[in-house]
């Protein structure tokens, strides 16, 4: 299978447990190259595990992970990470560093000539006199989008994004999800974006992982999900914004 | 108070060496170890806690504590591990610096935003460059903190360092303090404060530019820090003249005595460093060591104190059971006695009629007694209540400043004085003769290291000094020092003593 053709991110009958308890339950998945998934589901189902085994930030107890086809327990965890971009709900950016330091960190770290900042900053939507700032002088949206070029500027094609809209006002959720969107589609990135919010994964993903208690629950495209298709657990997650989407078209008739 | 001054630079010299040396071993310790700490808990509560309990030890007590420590090291090893001076006061002072500097470097690592740690992680640094670029530049500024609170400690607590015989800035606050000048006192505590301001002051400025990330405000800082280090040693680069130390216990006399040594040495070409404040236990033992080449003891506090003896023999016995004990023992030199002694002796008003002890039997029952905080436990005072059935009517205890006054007073009737206290001259009291001998014998005498034993050269220049200081001469010295007002430094009253000396008899 050549490297065009294998799945970019693959689980393979992994478990993983905390204290005796279930965080991921045997649970196997495949990730297209280029695809744009969401993982939805309550918290505590195990959404945000199953993104840090991908980058070893956790480890599986049993089964396999492969990135690229690589299994990750047998990769460096350090050159592993710094091909895998990572965004996520609190962001952390290092407070003493600017912007440009931010953005520039990986390739710092590994030697690599520094990267075209003012361009980094463009194509997420930031200013290019933002650079010289410090991450408290920015807005909590300003700042994502910096942890967002910070996690794109390792040229990884595989993103991982845990809540990465948690802490953020309705408005800069949306025009960041369609940041992210419009990054996807024109870097030809491999993006998976944990969320609970069932109306933000219907309208970024084309296809949604239904998790619960390590399981999943279901798997399926927005427009299956829409028209009833994936079981009944899925139609009530559903039936939220689409109650609400009819309620806010009978008020503005 | 220019004189005061004059002693200052070589004293802050030393003062300010041992400070950094142990700031820089605490630095060496806490910070490795403060890392460690906050990355294991359970070594953290360990390591903090260790050095909170350490804490809890008086400072003095700690200086204390290190000399048998290093005695039983230094015996172990099989000899040469000195037990005075610069090692005990260090080890004592980078104990004491390491929980502010251990303290902060854990609190400052635990302050960082875990997502700032988790970032570090995702963005695949190692190890090593979450230290360096991400943990250190974070809890730099808690950490100093920490330096800062730990180099003012230091700074202050090594003053104490004079008690073990390490010169500092404590020299002329203990000395101050025993003769009861207070310029020299103030010139002590001023030099120390300020020395603790600088320091403070330019740390705080190292603190600024790493938390405001400029690094020139940093390196200068730090330059100055520098600077200052080797301005302030500079006296002790001075000459490779051949140097000895004298060593005094922590009253005038002794002082006085050091400096009267102190003048003859130097001008046999001596280079001169005085180690004043001794205890009286340690003096002998930092003698045996080398730590200090000469100082005056004294004949009944050796024979009853270090050799253990019980008996009161005769004034020539005793100096020659000294001499036999040390050519088998310690190996240290009985150079000869000054000519006085500074016994215990019971002193009364000149009108009181009494001249002898034998007397005093007979009036003791109307008689209070005055005596100093140990006179009492002494088995000087058990001697000669036993050998003259002494009961008096009462007895009170005293600081000596205060027994003297009550005596004056008529609150007691007679009092515990030492034979060669400048007071019994200036109040004209009588001393109480001793005929059936009970009181022990405290012949001044002066004593000199091993190595010493056969330095013809350093024997010629103190050996003049035999059986040449007379007791009134030495009160007189005394006096001068302890009196109230009209007061002389030490090296003044060493100064005419000498002249005594030299006069004929």
């Amino acid at each position: 299978m050549s490297t065009e053709t294998r799945p970019a991110l693959a689980y393979e009958q992994v478990s993983r447990r905390y204290a005796g308890v279930s965080a991921i339950d045997h649970i196997s998945l495949q990730v297209e190259r280029g695809s744009f998934v969401a993982l939805v589901g309550p918290s505590g189902s195990g959404k945000s595990t199953l993104l840090r085994l991908a980058n070893r930030l956790d480890a599986a107890d049993t089964g396999r992970v492969l990135v690229d086809g690589q299994d990750v327990a047998h990769a460096d965890p350090i050159r592993l990470r710094r091909g895998i971009g990572y965004v996520f709900q609190n962001i952390g950016l290092f407070p003493h560093l600017t912007v440009a330091e931010n953005i520039g960190i990986i390739p710092k770290l590994e030697g690599r000539p520094p990267v075209d900042v003012i361009a980094a900053l463009e194509r997420v939507g930031l200013a290019p006199d933002l650079a010289t700032r410090f991450p408290a002088q920015l807005s909590g949206g300003q700042q994502q989008r910096v942890g967002i070029a910070r996690a794109l500027a390792g040229d990884g094609k595989l993103l991982l994004m845990d809540e990465p809209f948690g802490a953020l006002d309705p408005v800069t959720r949306d025009t960041l999800g369609r940041t992210i969107r419009w990054l996807h589609d024109a870097l030809g990135l491999t993006t998976i974006l944990v969320t609970h919010d069932m109306a933000e994964a219907l309208l970024l993903a084309e296809r949604i992982i239904v998790m619960g208690q390590g399981r999943i629950v279901a798997d399926a495209t927005p427009r299956e999900m829409l028209a009833g298709e994936a079981g009944p657990e899925v139609d009530a997650l559903v039936a939220i914004p689409r109650a609400q989407a009819k309620r806010l078209s009978e008020l503005s008739r | 108070m220019s004189e005061a001054l004059r002693q200052l630079p070589p004293l802050i010299a030393s003062h300010v060496l041992l400070a950094a040396a142990a700031m820089g071993l605490a630095l060496l310790i806490g910070l490795p170890l403060g890392i460690a700490s906050a990355r294991r808990p359970r070594l953290g509560a360990v390591a903090v806690g260790f050095a909170g309990l350490v804490q809890t030890i008086p400072g003095l007590a700690l200086l204390a504590l290190f000399y048998p420590l290093l005695l039983a090291l230094s015996a172990l090893a099989g000899g040469g591990v000195p037990a005075l001076g610069f090692l005990p006061a260090l080890l004592a002072l980078t104990l004491y610096a390491l929980l502010p500097i251990l303290r902060n470097v854990v609190a400052g690592l635990q302050g960082i935003d875990p997502a700032v740690l988790q970032a570090a992680d995702a963005v695949g640094m190692t190890p090593g460059q979450r230290l360096r670029l991400v943990e250190a530049p974070l809890a730099a500024a808690v950490a100093m903190a920490g330096i800062r609170t730990a180099a003012v400690w230091t700074i202050g607590a090594a003053t104490l360092a004079t008690t073990v015989g390490y010169p500092s800035l404590g020299n002329p606050i203990f000395a101050g303090l025993q003769i009861e000048r207070w310029d020299l006192v103030l010139a002590g505590c001023i030099g120390a404060a300020l020395l603790a301001i600088v320091t403070d002051t330019l740390l705080g400025l190292i603190e600024r530019g790493i938390g405001q990330r400029k690094r020139g405000l940093t390196l200068t800082g730090l330059g100055l820090l520098i600077l200052g280090l080797l301005l302030a040693c500079l006296p002790l680069l001075r000459t490779s003249q051949p140097s000895v130390t004298i060593g005094a216990k922590n009253f005038s006399e002794q002082y006085i005595l050091a400096h009267l040594i102190g003048g003859r040495l130097e001008q046999a070409g001596y280079r001169v460093t005085y180690r004043e404040g001794l205890g009286s236990a340690v003096a002998f033992r930092a003698l045996q060591s080398g730590d200090i080449d000469v100082y005056v003891e004294y004949s009944g506090t050796l024979w009853a104190d270090t050799m253990g003896r019980k008996d009161t023999p005769s004034r020539e016995a005793m100096l020659d059971g000294i001499r036999n004990w040390m050519a088998i023992g310690p190996k240290t030199v009985l150079v000869g006695p000054l000519g006085f002694e500074n016994a215990y002796a019971l002193a009364v008003r000149p009108d009181s009629g009494l001249t002898s002890i034998a007397d005093l039997a007979a009036k003791a029952p109307n008689f209070t007694l005055g005596a100093d905080l140990e006179f009492l436990d002494r088995p000087e005072w058990r001697a000669i209540r036993e050998a003259y059935g002494l009961r008096f009517k009462a007895t009170r205890a005293y600081s000596p400043t205060f027994m003297y006054r009550a005596l004056r007073s008529g609150q007691v009737d007679i009092i515990s004085a030492f034979s060669s206290d400048g007071r019994i001259a200036a109040d004209h009291l009588t001393i109480l003769a001793d005929p059936k001998g009970a009181m022990p014998h405290y012949d001044a005498i002066l004593l000199t290291s091993p190595p010493h034993a056969h330095d013809a050269h350093f024997l010629s220049a103190i050996r003049p000094l035999v059986n040449r200081v007379r007791v009134e001469d030495m009160r007189s010295a005394n006096y001068s020092v302890d009196r109230d007002t009209d007061k002389q430094p030490p090296e003044a009253a060493a100064r005419w003593l000498d002249a005594r000396v030299r006069a004929p008899h």
